[in-house]
């Protein structure tokens, strides 16, 4: 069956709370600054808000049922996206339906969490039962054990070197010293980079995020509520999903965009070419290179030589993560899952700021997520348009 | 009833010898520990049980302001008491275990025949009827209803040497066959008393009859005392056994405390 | 090449002994089948019995065809390395005092990839043998162990965590006497055990093979007498914080059975010997073993019981026997879990009839002391729980595995 497009979607409203290392507040109380200034930014009331997606790792004992009641919310549509990094473009594609189709109007997208000192390692522990059965007891690394393994193996595959994943450290850097609400905006040099400790090789500190406490939100609704309520917005051209995909691969060497790029880009009728700007999902460099290749910027294997290529500084010749993403601006939990997702609404809608690229019309997000044993399960892609 | 008069009273007397020191105790008892060698017997027949001792508290908190213990043994475990019941030559007889002996029978006088120099020579020396023939020449005739003790020295050995097993068995002195059956027959003596580990020696397996000093004691109802210590320190002559077992019914003998009386000439 | 073990220094008795700490223990109930095959130095997988699909990590269900049936079976335990990684940091206390350390992908010749730990003689590429291991939570880990055993190997200091080796470790063997006990005086010693206190009772009675026990290098007699609480304090007390394995010889076999055993003089003695003297060994030397469990390259290991196989099932000649050493093998699975968070495992070997004079009557098979003792030490080396030494000890297994309501009959025939 010929898939339908997203006419009539609008997304707007791109909140961010500003982030903290740590916090001693709840994911509650993340999630209910960022709807706060969603109902400042819009001029809607909490009970305007007719549908909620919510993404979060620290909620519990709650969940998005237990949200609405602790933040006074009646939604008659009501989403728990727990997908990590692919979480951004899911919760879209979803409420995008949803509003296409009137089952809700104004549907709150919004990912968030806290970060109390021990929440990390509490996480690791527990984040699955894949996890907690073959993964922690074996050094406990967490995810930098995870990519790192999945990092060697992509070394060897394809040449690429740390230069070549230093590179999208450093410009990410860059752009983050352009966005305020990075938490890492000293300026970062290639020689740093290569000189940084050891976490778990060939990973090195600055191929790693920091966690820490925070928010994004956005608003999904169609494209005559949002010119009613003046609210700028981008158009949704196509969006892709796909979990667990190439499970027979041994090790992680693609995602599942690769399976669903075709149709990315068949949906919207353009090319990798027609796009100005990519925000990736970046927990570590590698996986920034896999989604280059399989959404089709460059052939597989050749990522490397593509960011030896080009700049991927917000002036660049290839605009990539222009707040900084998660490297530079921090991994607040399952919002580093809508970080990509917000700044680029913010570029479509002439809201970016210093970081704006210029005269940018279309924007790719891509998502990925869930490192459930040995590599991430979850992927998605977004193609946004100015409208 | 009118008591007599204290100084006359024969057991006024003895207390006021006693208090003024001219009638010592001496302690004839092995203490009880788990390391004190227990009889050994072929290991597929049943056990004699060492000595054990569990605490039941120590002012902890199984007990707070107590401290006692539980200990278990068998009845020949330690320095103890044969009954009559002990041997199978002793089954029928009346007032053959330790709860029914007349308790008069729990007091006796010992005669104590030196045969340490002997077994420290000849581990395996055996009592003849000539050797206490000698003794009797030297000390008078061993009067009735009276114990004999094997006077050996042995309780002064390390363990090793104590029990000392060899490759055919344990080597202690002991009775011969006919001298313990001369010695209920003729001298109608109370009991037979060693330092050994039974009143038997070591061999006495050999014997024939086996074991006569439970044989003969025990089948004419007399009794046995073994791991007796500090023979050394009694006269040949003149000491009174104090030798009362635990009041167990039916028990073939018992652990006691053997105290041994004995007065200091003037 | 490993870098052989060095005999670690004598221990400042001033310093602070490091505080056990254990990889995170929680699993899912699945994942448990590797923890038993583990516990048995076996290398099992789920297997799907409808698709043949050999599945990794624990799952319910088949992840190519769905079927609920995936038990685990033994599987080839050969793979390659694609991917290794040296960690530097972590966020567990355990693995934050040994790093670094290393993992790696490891892609199995049978299907499934198993990130596991790497011995450090493996290198990526490589080809490897993977095997199960307890790791100090006593949950089943993986290490990928050389394809081809490498000089020294079994001081790799990550697979050493795994293990119970006795090199450089100080053994107490609790009776010498017997002849399996003398077995593993001389197995033990020629493990590399830097001392082997052996435990004698009744020191007044000589036995066979005494003059030749002493001469043994690196021993020291111990005075022990299990059945007493005292003796058993007594030498703890001397003794246990220089105990790394405890391995209890301590035996009392007799036949009979319960009802023709003509009292209980016997039985208690078995019970007082067996189970008591187990308990005994447990209440004075494993406090001081589990503080102990971290305590440097000769940290407290191990404490080993050897269990009749009878101890699973009653053998009615042996009746009265039996049921001591089962109430034995219920005791070690409480000292397991009281040891357990001091990283010190418990070793249960099981055996079948001993060749020795308390089976004379018993028709062949039947196990040497020496074997048994050789057993151990393997057992010790491989880190397992429960070891089943002998034909006759794996034939019962077997046929519990099999149908336990025939072997109890058969047994009693």
């Amino acid at each position: 069956m010929k898939r339908r497009g997203y006419d009539g979607v609008a997304v707007c409203a791109p909140i961010s709370v500003p982030y903290r290392r740590y916090s001693v507040d709840s994911a509650h109380w993340w999630v209910g600054r960022a709807l706060y200034a969603m109902t400042q930014r819009t001029g809607l009331k909490p009970t305007d808000l007719d549908g909620l997606s919510v993404s979060s790792f620290t909620l519990a004992p709650d969940t998005a049922v237990g949200l609405t009641q602790h933040l006074g919310l009646s939604p008659r549509w009501l989403d728990h996206v727990p997908m990590g990094g692919a979480s951004g473009g899911i919760a879209l594609r979803r409420a995008a339906r949803a509003v296409q189709c009137g089952d809700a109007d104004f549907v709150a997208c919004v990912a968030a969490d806290t970060n109390h000192v021990d929440s990390f390692r509490k996480t690791l522990s527990s984040f699955s039962r894949f996890a907690q059965d073959a993964v922690y007891p074996y050094g406990s690394g967490g995810p930098n054990a995870s990519f790192a393994l999945i990092t060697r193996h992509y070394m060897n595959r394809t040449g690429a070197t740390r230069e070549d994943f230093g590179r999208i450290c450093v410009a990410q850097r860059a752009n983050a010293q352009r966005y305020d609400g990075a938490l890492m905006q000293k300026p970062l040099t290639l020689d740093d980079y290569m000189c940084a400790r050891a976490i778990s090789d060939p990973i090195h500190l600055f191929d790693c995020v920091m966690p820490c406490a925070g928010a994004e939100a956005f608003l999904v609704c169609r494209e005559d509520d949002a010119r009613s309520l003046g609210l700028p917005f981008a158009r949704v051209l196509s969006t892709i999903e796909r979990h667990n995909a190439y499970q027979d691969d041994p090790i992680q060497f693609r995602g599942g965009w690769a399976v669903d790029r075709d149709d990315l880009w068949s949906v919207a009728g353009i090319g990798p070419d027609a796009v100005d700007f990519l925000q990736t999902y970046d927990d570590y460099p590698v996986i920034v290179m896999m989604q280059i290749e399989d959404l089709g910027f460059c052939a597989k294997g050749e990522a490397p030589a593509f960011v030896r290529a080009h700049t991927l500084t917000t002036d660049g010749d290839f605009p990539h993560n222009t707040s900084g993403g998660q490297l530079s601006a921090g991994q607040a939990g399952a919002g580093g899952g809508y970080l990509g997702m917000v700044e680029a609404v913010r570029q479509l809608t002439d809201q970016a700021g210093d970081t704006t690229v210029p005269d940018a019309r279309i924007g790719l997000v891509s998502g990925f997520g869930m490192i459930n044993y040995d590599r991430g399960l979850a992927s998605s892609a977004v193609l946004l348009a100015r409208a | 009833m009118n008591a007599r008069p204290a100084a006359t009273s024969a057991l006024a007397v003895f207390a006021a010898a006693l208090a003024g020191g001219t009638i010592r105790v001496i302690d004839l008892t092995h203490t009880l520990t788990p390391e004190f060698p227990t009889i050994v017997m072929p290991p597929e027949l049943g056990q004699c049980a060492p000595f054990r001792m569990e605490e039941v508290s120590r002012y902890d908190e199984r007990g707070p302001a107590w401290y006692w213990n539980n200990f278990s043994m068998g009845e020949h475990t330690g320095t103890h008491f044969d009954a009559p019941i002990h041997w199978v030559t002793g089954k029928e007889l009346a007032d053959n275990a330790v709860d029914t002996i007349p308790p008069v029978h729990f007091l006796a006088p010992a005669c104590v025949i030196d045969c340490s120099a002997e077994s420290t020579a000849n581990a395996d020396f055996v009592l003849t009827i000539p050797f206490v023939e000698a003794w009797e020449a030297k000390h008078g005739r061993i009067p009735p209803r009276a114990w004999v003790l094997l006077r050996t020295d042995w309780h002064k050995r390390p363990p090793r040497e104590y029990v000392n097993l060899l490759d055919d068995g344990p080597h202690s002195p002991g009775p011969a066959p006919a001298v313990v059956r001369w010695l209920v027959e003729h001298r109608d003596v109370h009991g037979f008393g060693t330092e050994t580990i039974g009143t038997d020696a070591g061999q006495a397996a050999h014997f024939t009859p086996p074991y006569p000093a439970h044989h003969y004691m025990h089948g004419r109802g007399r009794y046995g005392l073994q791991c007796l210590a500090n023979l050394d320190q009694l006269p040949p002559t003149g000491a009174l056994l104090l030798t009362a077992p635990l009041k167990i019914r039916q028990g073939s003998g018992s652990p006691l405390r053997v105290l041994a009386l004995v007065e200091t000439p003037p | 090449m490993t870098e052989p073990l060095i005999r670690p220094r004598r221990k400042d008795p001033l310093r602070k002994t490091r505080e056990p700490l254990l990889p995170q223990g929680i699993r899912s109930r699945t994942a448990f089948g590797l923890t038993a095959a583990a516990a048995e130095g076996r290398f099992a997988l789920q297997v799907c019995t409808d698709c043949g699909c050999i599945l990794y990590p624990p799952r319910d269900a088949c992840s190519r065809c769905l079927s609920g049936r995936v038990p685990f079976r033994d599987v080839p335990s050969g793979g390659v390395v694609l991917a290794e990684t040296t960690i530097r940091t972590s966020t567990d206390v355990y693995f934050r005092e040994r790093t670094p350390w290393r993992i790696g992908t490891v892609a199995l010749d049978c299907g499934p990839s198993f990130v596991a730990h790497l011995h450090g003689d493996v290198a990526e590429g490589a080809r490897v043998r993977m095997t199960l291991r307890l790791d100090k939570s006593g949950n089943a880990v993986a290490i990928a162990m050389p394809d081809t055993p490498t000089e020294h190997q079994e001081d790799d200091v990550q697979l050493r965590e795994l293990t119970c080796d006795p090199k450089f470790r100080r053994v107490l063997i609790t009776d010498g006497r017997n002849a399996t006990g003398q077995a593993m005086v001389r197995a033990i010693a020629t493990a590399g055990a830097s001392i082997v206190f052996v435990g004698l009772a009744d020191p007044w009675k000589p036995f066979p093979g005494e003059a030749a026990l002493r001469e043994i290098p690196g021993v020291e007699v111990v005075s022990l007498d299990i059945t007493d609480s005292q003796s058993v304090a007594d030498t703890a007390g001397e003794i246990a914080h220089r105990v790394d394995i405890l391995v209890n010889t301590t035996e009392h076999p007799r036949i009979g059975g319960i009802m023709g055993r003509h009292g209980l003089t016997v039985a208690r003695e078995e019970m007082d010997i067996r189970y008591f003297g187990l308990l005994r060994l447990a209440q004075h030397f494993g406090p001081t073993m589990r503080a102990r469990g971290a305590d440097g390259v000769n940290a407290a290991a191990a404490f080993v019981n050897l269990l009749s196989v009878h101890a699973l099932m009653n053998w009615p000649l042996y009746g009265a026997f039996s049921a001591a050493e089962a109430a034995c093998l219920s005791a070690t699975q409480a000292l397991r879990a009281e040891l357990r968070s001091g990283g010190v495992k418990v070793l249960n070997m099981f055996a079948g009839p001993l060749d020795t004079e308390w089976f004379q009557s018993v028709p062949p098979p039947k196990l040497s002391p020496a074997a048994l003792a050789t057993a151990t030490v393997d057992a010790l080396r491989k880190g397992i729980e429960d070891a089943y030494v002998g034909d006759v000890a794996q034939d019962i297994r077997a046929r519990l595995d099999v149908q336990p309501k025939a072997l109890e009959r058969e047994l009693g025939a």
